[in-house]
């Protein structure tokens, strides 16, 4: 009950946003949806009069349709770039396989005697296709623009990633943020919306005689019509163009703090952080958010702007562990702290980078670094017990588990087993809670934002301290849940703003308070 | 005039009209009469270029049809199927309407044919114009199917098992109230049928075919009194009787007693 009061509240307080957002969505669905049958229905004529090519044509559209949505999109960042031109034209593609076969099957499906009684009338090859084929064969290309329409409102929600607006941006960020009415307050206008069209075009596709052609004569209009919703999702201003992701959109310790705290005011688009950084690469963005040891920040050649205001709280990685666990087994506490204050920030970059750019296993990564401090072991007997260990789906998460399972197997005689790739926080804190895995690598301003949720004052008077979050957390941590924060292992993976290196430098900006600057000089 | 001159028509390896040639005059209904497999609809369809015939050609008034455009030709020719092909989604009105419309006749002209073509077939217009086929008995169906073959007064008509697909009771009522047309004086009509009956009903001239070659040609009468095969006299055989009795005046018994003499003869 609660909950829908709070989801209640939350669609209302954001119902200038939820609107855009839903005519976004409708728009990009529909301009797509126009522009697939613009092309796909004389197609789909064509290779009824052409059979050798229905094959091919199917099969083409057929492959496109396997390619899976977030891929494709990703495919056309260097070619379009980022917003609406390539959502559009992924959406596109999406929609022609449904109106081509349902063209090519509804007009293969006009009764043969019908369509001879058209030819011995006389009427012209034209006159048959536009007055007995197409028109009989209306309700099988409807059924396909149906289908279509569909798959556009859905995939449609991923155009969010590449900053082309939508309902998807409530969804991301929701999903990133861990709030379920936010996820909510995009997923069901989404189902809505596509429920609701579904069921118009289905009373579109029954009519019959008149309501028919009227209803052909309609379709256009109304294709133009509900294409036109769609408004460009980027304000004007600024010369520079921000791509922040959804959850940074949405965190105090991001955009919010951002306007609040330094002023900032930069034309803005919300983007997948899976395509941010070539995006900003490619000179499609000249800001994004991203993380302070990604390693994409040196393949790409990127600059963090210096937080002088302190704005994004500190995100010390350290293992989090079942109080039982150490209990237990009390050798892995000292064993599991080699680690602490071994790893800095420009040395988690480059082993990250190693992972995503050199191709080098995390295994191999975590074997030379232990080597490299004269920490690695033989591996012991391994017949003392079984330690579980978790962690995030991405790379630096996989690096530091291989390495704690290194050190766990040279210095006890315990047996390590390994759940790595779990989706995202809150599922490696419930499979810790639950006991499914008994230790795993997290950060302090995680534990603090995604998982404790403090009051808003409580969270800005411990932000800008390192050792005030982590106390807090541990704190909590152990009192509330029975979980043990070892010692941070050094480096600090924290929401940082960052720019092209070579623009940075030509613009002379350092910090955030340059940009600012920078961006109130130029208005 | 319809001259038919040395028409051949192949699909693959098998040949559905081989080399036939024929004339059919201005007025006259030629029925092509045969089993299935026999080729007459394939003929029947190479008139209006439905399929067109790997060697002969074929004129009408003189005209040979390939030198036309073939929608014109097509327009100058009613054509009624078996099984109606009727536009599902046209209303009758409509329907009939169809070659008047492609030759942009304005729309109260179209209006008065529609309304008169419905009376002659016995559809009340009010009824029926507005109604769609689905809503239609097949006998139904069938007369509509007739008055938009007949709709833009072509010259010829052309006629695919026209009432083969009825059953025997609608068939003959159909059949009586075509017969009976005021507008088909003056029409050359090509008639399609395997049903003998249906042939010595209806035909000034019959052409019997079989296996793509026309057995015999010649009235009723003379495929009947005069067969110039076994084959001819076989195919006849089962409806001799009726066929010849429907032939007799009323109340002339004799003729009457000699013509079951003579089937009975014959049978044994």
């Amino acid at each position: 009950m609660e909950q829908h009061e709070s989801l209640w509240l939350f669609m209302q307080q954001q119902s200038g946003k939820l609107l855009q957002q839903t005519i976004q969505h409708i728009g990009l669905t529909f301009i797509s949806l126009s522009i697939a049958i613009l092309i796909g229905l004389p197609l789909g004529i064509y290779i009824t009069r052409n059979r050798r090519l229905a094959g091919i044509v199917l099969g083409v559209a057929g492959i496109l349709q396997t390619i899976p949505s977030i891929a494709l999109l990703g495919f056309m960042i260097p070619i379009l770039g980022i917003g609406p031109i390539p959502a559009i034209t992924a959406l596109f593609l999406y929609a022609l396989l449904p109106v081509i076969r349902n063209t090519y099957e509804g007009i293969n499906g006009v009764d043969a005697g019908v369509r001879e009684a058209a030819i011995a009338m006389g009427m012209t090859p034209f006159q048959r296709l536009v007055r007995v084929e197409l028109v009989l064969a209306f309700p099988v290309i409807m059924a396909g623009i149906r289908t279509a329409t569909v798959i556009n409102v859905g995939v449609g929600t991923l155009a969010a990633y590449i900053a082309a607006g939508g309902l998807g941006e409530f969804i991301f960020g929701g999903i990133a943020l861990n709030n379920t009415n936010m996820i909510l307050a995009g997923a069901i206008p989404a189902a809505l919306l596509a429920i609701l069209l579904d069921f118009l075009l289905s009373l579109v596709q029954h009519t019959g005689g008149r309501g028919r052609r009227r209803a052909i004569a309609l379709l256009p209009v109304a294709l133009l019509v509900f294409s036109s919703f769609y408004v460009l999702p980027v304000g004007g201003g600024s010369r520079l163009l921000a791509g922040f992701t959804p959850e940074f959109m949405g965190r105090r310790d991001g955009d919010i703090g951002l306007r609040a705290e330094y002023g900032l005011h930069i034309r803005t688009v919300v983007i997948s952080d899976a395509v941010m950084y070539k995006a900003i690469y490619n000179h499609k963005l000249d800001v994004i958010s991203g993380y302070s040891t990604d390693g994409r920040l040196k393949a790409y050649d990127l600059i963090v702007l210096n937080d002088d205001k302190k704005i994004f709280p500190p995100y010390y990685a350290a293992p989090v562990i079942r109080k039982e666990v150490l209990t237990k087994y009390p050798e892995l506490g000292p064993v599991l702290n080699k680690l602490a204050g071994k790893i800095n920030d420009s040395l988690m970059t480059l082993l990250n980078y190693k992972a995503e750019y050199e191709g080098q296993s995390p295994e191999q990564i975590a074997r030379d670094f232990l080597t490299g401090q004269g920490l690695y072991h033989v591996p012991g007997t391994g017949d003392k017990g079984t330690v579980v260990l978790g962690s995030k789906i991405f790379p630096e998460q996989y690096i530091l588990t291989d390495m704690y399972a290194m050190l766990i197997r040279g210095y006890t005689d315990l047996k390590v087993e390994s759940k790595t790739g779990l989706g995202g926080t809150k599922i490696c804190f419930e499979a810790l809670t639950h006991g499914q895995i008994d230790m795993y690598p997290e950060y302090t301003g995680t534990a603090l934002l995604a998982i404790l949720q403090p009051s808003p004052d409580v969270a800005a008077r411990l932000a800008a301290n390192r050792d005030s979050v982590y106390n807090y957390v541990s704190q909590r941590f152990d009192r509330e849940y029975g979980l043990t924060w070892l010692e941070p292992i050094g480096f600090n993976n924290a929401y940082a703003l960052m720019m092209r290196r070579s623009q940075a430098r030509q613009l002379g900006i350092l910090s955030i308070s340059d940009l600012a600057n920078y961006l109130k000089k130029e208005r | 005039m319809i001259e038919i001159k040395n028409i051949t028509k192949t699909f693959g390896a098998f040949t559905a009209v081989d080399n036939i040639s024929f004339t059919v005059e201005e007025g006259e209904t030629v029925v092509f009469l045969g089993s299935s497999g026999s080729g007459k609809t394939t003929l029947l369809k190479m008139i209006n270029r439905l399929l067109e015939p790997d060697s002969g050609e074929i004129l009408i008034d003189g005209r040979r049809v390939v030198d036309q455009r073939v929608e014109d030709l097509r327009r100058k020719m009613g054509y009624v199927f078996q099984n109606t092909g009727l536009f599902p989604h046209y209303t009758i009105g409509e329907n009939i309407a169809t070659v008047p419309r492609l030759l942009r006749w304005d729309r109260q002209r179209i209006e008065q044919r529609t309304t008169t073509l419905l009376e002659k077939l016995q559809l009340s217009p009010a009824q029926y114009l507005a109604a769609y086929p689905r809503e239609l008995s097949g006998g139904q169906q069938q007369r509509v199917g007739i008055a938009r073959a007949l709709a833009a007064d072509p010259p010829i008509l052309l006629m695919d098992e026209p009432f083969g697909a009825l059953d025997p009771i609608t068939r003959s009522n159909v059949r009586k109230d075509f017969k009976e047309l005021d507008e088909l004086r003056s029409k050359t009509i090509v008639l399609v049928t395997h049903d003998i009956q249906e042939a010595f009903e209806l035909a000034d001239r019959i052409l019997l075919m079989d296996k793509g070659r026309i057995v015999q040609q010649g009235t009723p009468d003379e495929l009947l009194f005069k067969p110039g095969s076994d084959y001819v006299r076989q195919f006849l055989q089962e409806q001799r009787f009726q066929l010849e009795a429907e032939r007799i005046a009323p109340g002339d018994y004799p003729a009457l007693i000699r013509a079951f003499d003579h089937f009975k003869t014959r049978e044994s």
